[in-house]
């Protein structure tokens, strides 16, 4: 009963299937990200990008650590890292539910075949700022995709708002496939001699391994240590930033040559060194939550300095990226500009 | 006469909200149409599928009728010198479009004014509807909303397209940037393109062309499918779930049903954890034998014609099964710790930040219901408190277990499955231990004013214990609900306390449980966030309230009986029952009402002497009264309040109150003859004496001058 379907896709042709489909409509195929995330939206791609008014289309794979969730490699449908297929289309396109569908039809399931439901399921991370109005995508009772229009992320609105498509590739290829547990997916098959590789084969190791280390032998104290390292470090960064917006400009005759050096500094302000060490804390917060060492009245507050971060990382980011058009504009004269500046208090960026 | 059709195509709308939605549509359409005189010949109709409301007004007038009025100007004085028209004369005719000659004369009582009757021209249907329903359909409710083309416009999910027809024609309107044309949707799967509409006549049935049904086929259809499906196995019956139905009928636009199986060893599981799996999870039905027992086969409902080749069925029973395998993982897993050594566990799970762990709250649970337990048994009522203090510790320890962790809405039901099963004592009778079960099994019960209330008294007090510790916890550290808010919906178990009490009749005072709640905390690390100064006057209003909502809107009884009651007491919530019953039963006899009245008005007598500093003679001297309408009163009184105490004391409150009716005629003489506010201090203080004594005597099974009453004051 565990032989898979013969003719049914391994589980890199699908995510090569998924990836030419959206390459095809015009998405950047991007590469997973290379700091621990729980889900392909925490990736800059997604969560950075979303923010402002530029649009953006992209899909990639994202494998995704939640270290709760890890089962020793036991059970055969719940893993402490799985992969995502995660395509954010921005703003979204009029028929983005037709063209979810037709992604299905990429993949060879013959919807005429198969009974498909929107089920409303809202989309919420305390942890990043973040929410959308969605649904979970049932294929024949099983969810395949959270599908969320995105509406606000990093505590920022949303203008324009995006679509998340957010395709579970182990649930998918198993069904694909009809296997009962997610190790006996075939992940590749060798053209010529058609020796198969399993999801085991590959993976299983990872999940024993990181079950015992999540569970077991992960070190708390130097976990809280990471922690509080990266949470200060971050927040230094953000205060940092934060310094060109509290730079007055009193003199209007004052030098431009300084101004602009300003201005040349914030732009390459590592706001993405920021945001990294804010997912390095949510990972450790992660491990330390699957460790048992997170109480639950801790968990809301370890829950919130990290959204803090991520947060002032995100208004930071529209700040530096997308500059505000008052404050872009070139006001008739100098005095003028002098005032509007120090009304705001902040250093009009130069150029745009 | 045409016809019109408003039809909102939109992505899938949560199946919660469709029905209010389309509700507030039709209302909507239908006020419009009313308000512009343009009210349809029959009835609206309309149809609701998760991807469209659609309304239909058959016959409404294509413009709105013209509308002639009489339209007053200023006075004739004014209009007129010399019998020539003035520039006000000349202005008004202007503003109303006639010639200065056709304006009338109009007397009213300030005198002669000009007036002139004009015609509005209706304007045409299609124009006012084009104009008006973008408003209408931007103003719709939804409980949860969503931006997707700019800001400022929302609406549940995106809209994609809008017909909007009279008759064969299309209503030139436009919302959210979508212009309005005859072109609809039918299916997503099993129709092509889109289902042009000829008319708003046809539309249903070119819907249904289309694959797409209303709700009420939708459900026959679902119903009939689900028989059907269920006559194959012999003797079999779906239960019947009418919030699944109302679901799976909103997630569908053209549904049949598939009748899937698992493996019989997973009936080793309890029928609630499958229930739920199937029902919460899978949105299934179950299917059970003609002895109730569940059979191994589930029914789901699709959306869509049908399972040619038994590939959706395939899929939603591997799903299922993987689902069950979890479920089935979850429970052996958690029998290798049993419920008593999880209590040791419960040292780590945070009950409320300020209030500490899950175990400190099994302690304190623990004692009071252990202390609720000895008052009801000294009462006299049949309980056993040994299983109260037994169930009570092992309560919250499958908060701790997978199984819970997993379905977190069977808590309670996971802790009393697990204690039937494992051996908690080795010295426990089964049928105690079953008790023991019962009672975890009911502690969250009951979870809305219509669920049951625990089954047994054990379960019932260890119920009121665990929402009591709570609320005390909470109002203590002055986490008072207020408004809309109360995040930990402490009113909602309040209510559960006072319906859990009233239906097993406990005798337990509310006051009294709330204090022995809140000594609980006496010494605990908790104090020191404890911020509420009133903690017994706070707790005291928040009961009575729910004892109010509990009378009112759980038993149905008048306000003001309600009033009357707990302005008598109201604390007894079992006895306050009783009252309130019999009060409703009397009220409306005439003897009743009179001596409310009466009651009204020796109240307001008592106040203004009161507020007057009139004295009120401390001991009733009946040889100071000077009438013999006022002697017989006094001497009535004793006798009736004798009576009334007797059948106050048996619980016999209705003929308690029949013998205080039996005062009216001695009260209404009094009324007649006396007059209270004399001169005479010593006569005027005995006189309210008196009356004191008949309030005080008479009011502790109702305050009768809260009874609102209709008929004319028979008293002077």
């Amino acid at each position: 009963m565990n032989s898979s379907k013969p003719n049914s896709l391994t589980f890199q042709e699908l995510i090569l299937k998924l990836q030419a489909f959206f390459a095809a409509r015009g998405a950047v195929i991007q590469q997973p990200y290379d700091v621990e995330v729980g889900a392909g939206t925490m990736a800059p791609e997604t969560f950075l990008r979303v923010l402002g008014p530029k649009p953006y289309k992209v899909a990639y794979v994202q494998p995704s650590r939640r270290p709760a969730d890890g089962r020793y490699g036991e059970n055969p449908n719940r893993l402490f890292k799985h992969m995502q297929l995660q395509v954010i289309l921005k703003p979204p396109p009029e028929n983005v539910q037709e063209l979810y569908l037709e992604s299905l039809g990429a993949i060879g399931i013959d919807l005429r075949q198969h009974d498909i439901k929107f089920e409303e399921d809202n989309w919420e991370s305390p942890t990043l700022g973040a929410w959308g109005i969605g649904w979970q995508v049932m294929l024949d009772g099983l969810e395949v995709t959270q599908f969320t229009y995105f509406q606000q992320c990093g505590g920022v609105d949303l203008d324009p708002i995006c679509a998340e498509l957010t395709y579970g590739l182990e649930r998918l290829c198993a069904f694909l496939q009809d296997v009962d547990s997610i190790y006996d997916i075939v992940w590749a098959r060798d053209p010529e001699t058609g020796r198969e590789v399993k999801y085991g084969d590959v993976r299983l190791v990872d999940e024993q391994e990181f079950s015992v280390y999540n569970f077991e032998a992960a070190d708390v104290a130097s976990a809280w240590k990471h922690f509080e390292l990266c949470e200060a470090e971050c927040k230094a960064l953000l205060d940092g930033y934060a310094e060109f917006n509290r730079v007055k400009v009193e003199d209007e005759d004052k030098d431009k040559s300084e101004e602009n050096g300003i201005a040349r500094e914030k732009s390459r302000f590592p706001l993405l060194g920021a945001y990294d060490l804010c997912l390095k804390c949510s990972h450790y917060f992660n491990i330390l939550d699957a460790r048992g060492a997170i109480s639950v009245t801790e968990r809301v507050g370890v829950i919130a300095r990290v959204r803090a971060l991520a947060v002032g990382i995100a208004k930071a980011w529209m700040d530096q990226q997308y500059p505000s058009p008052k404050r872009d504009e070139k006001p008739q004269g100098a005095k003028a500009a002098a005032k509007d500046k120090e009304k705001k208090g902040k250093l009009a960026p130069v150029g745009s | 006469m045409p016809d019109f059709l408003l039809e909102i195509g939109c992505e899938e709308i949560p199946a919660r909200m469709i029905e209010g939605a389309i509700g507030e549509l039709r209302e909507r359409v239908n006020t419009l149409l009313q308000r512009e005189r343009l009210a349809p010949s029959e009835a609206i109709t309309w149809l609701d599928t998760p991807r469209r409301l659609a309304v239909m007004a058959p016959g409404i007038p294509p413009a709105q009728p013209d509308l002639t009025e009489q339209v007053t100007g200023p006075s004739a004085q004014v209009a007129f010198r010399d019998g020539q028209p003035t520039p006000a004369a000349h202005a008004f005719a202007k503003k109303v479009g006639v010639d200065v000659s056709a304006l009338e004369r109009i007397t009213t009582a300030k005198g002669e004014y000009l007036g002139a009757t004009v015609t509005r021209k209706g304007r045409s249907a299609a124009e006012i509807l084009a104009e008006m329903l973008p408003r209408e359909i931007a103003s719709l409710y939804w409980p949860k909303n969503m931006y997707w083309r700019k800001r400022g416009e929302l609406f549940v999910r995106p809209v994609r397209w809008l017909v909007a027809m009279l008759d064969e024609h299309v209503i030139p309107m436009e919302v959210f940037g979508i212009a309005a044309g005859n072109h609809s949707r039918g299916h997503r799967l099993l129709a092509h393109g889109t289902a042009t509409i000829s008319r708003p006549g046809n539309y249903v049935e070119q819907l249904r062309a289309a694959r797409v049904l209303g709700a009420p086929e939708r459900e026959q259809v679902i119903r009939k499918a689900l028989d059907a499906a269920t006559r194959t196995i012999p003797g079999a019956r779906w239960r019947e779930d009418k919030p699944l139905l109302a679901t799976v009928v909103n997630l569908t636009e053209f549904p049949s049903v598939i009748l899937g199986a698992f493996d019989a060893e997973f009936l080793v599981l309890p029928e609630e954890v499958l229930v739920t799996v199937m029902r919460d999870h899978q949105k299934y039905f179950a299917i059970e034998d003609s002895s109730g027992k569940l059979l191994p086969h589930f029914l789901a409902v699709l959306n869509t014609g049908g399972d040619a080749h038994g590939l959706i069925r395939h899929g939603n029973e591997r799903v299922l099964r993987a689902r069950f395998n979890d479920a089935r993982f979850f429970w052996q897993t958690d029998q290798k710790q049993s419920l008593r050594e999880r209590v040791e566990l419960l040292k780590h799970v945070t009950f409320q930040k300020d209030l500490g762990s899950y175990y400190e709250k099994t302690l304190r649970v623990q004692h009071l219901a252990s202390w609720l337990a000895e008052t009801i048994k000294q009462a006299g009522m049949a309980i056993r408190p040994g299983v109260v203090h037994k169930a009570a510790l092992l309560a919250k320890t499958d908060l701790t277990t997978e199984l819970v962790k997993e379905f977190t809405e069977l808590q309670g039901m996971v802790g009393g499955l697990y204690a039937r099963v494992q051996t908690l004592d080795e010295e426990l009778r089964p049928e105690v231990q079953e008790e023991i079960a019962k009672a975890i099994y009911d502690q969250y019960k009951p979870a809305s004013m219509e669920d049951d209330v625990p089954r047994t008294v054990e379960g019932a007090v260890l119920a009121i214990a665990d929402k009591a510790d709570s609320i005390a916890g909470m109002f203590a550290l002055g986490l008072v609900p207020s408004g809309s808010k109360d995040p930990f919906a402490l009113r909602r178990q309040a209510n559960g306390i006072v319906k859990t009490i009233a239906e097993h009749k406990l005798p337990l005072r509310l006051s009294q449980i709330m204090l022995d709640a809140r000594s609980q905390y006496d010494g605990a690390e908790a104090e020191k966030k404890f911020a509420n100064a009133d903690y017994a006057g706070s707790t005291r209003s928040f009961f009575r309230e729910r004892l109010e909502f509990y009378l009112k809107d759980g038993r149905g009884h008048a306000y003001d009986v309600v009033n009357a009651v707990l302005a008598a007491d109201p604390d007894d919530v079992v006895d306050a029952a009783a009252r309130a019953e019999a009060v409703s039963k009397v009220r409306g006899s005439a003897d009743f009402e009179s001596i409310s009245i009466a009651f009204k008005r020796t109240k307001n007598i008592l106040r203004q002497a009161a507020e007057n500093d009139r004295r009120v003679a401390e001991r009733l001297d009946s040889s100071a009264l000077a009438e013999d309408a006022e002697r017989e009163l006094a001497a009535l009184i004793p006798k009736t309040a004798a009576a009334v105490e007797k059948l106050r004391q048996l619980g016999n409150y209705e003929q308690a109150l029949l013998e205080i009716a039996r005062l009216r005629p001695a009260v209404d003489k009094f009324f007649d003859k006396v007059m209270v506010m004399v001169d005479d201090d010593n006569l005027r203080a005995n006189r309210l004496a008196l009356l004191q004594t008949l309030i005080k005597e008479f009011s502790t099974i109702a305050d009768f001058s809260e009874i609102v009453t209709e008929g004319k004051e028979s008293t002077k």
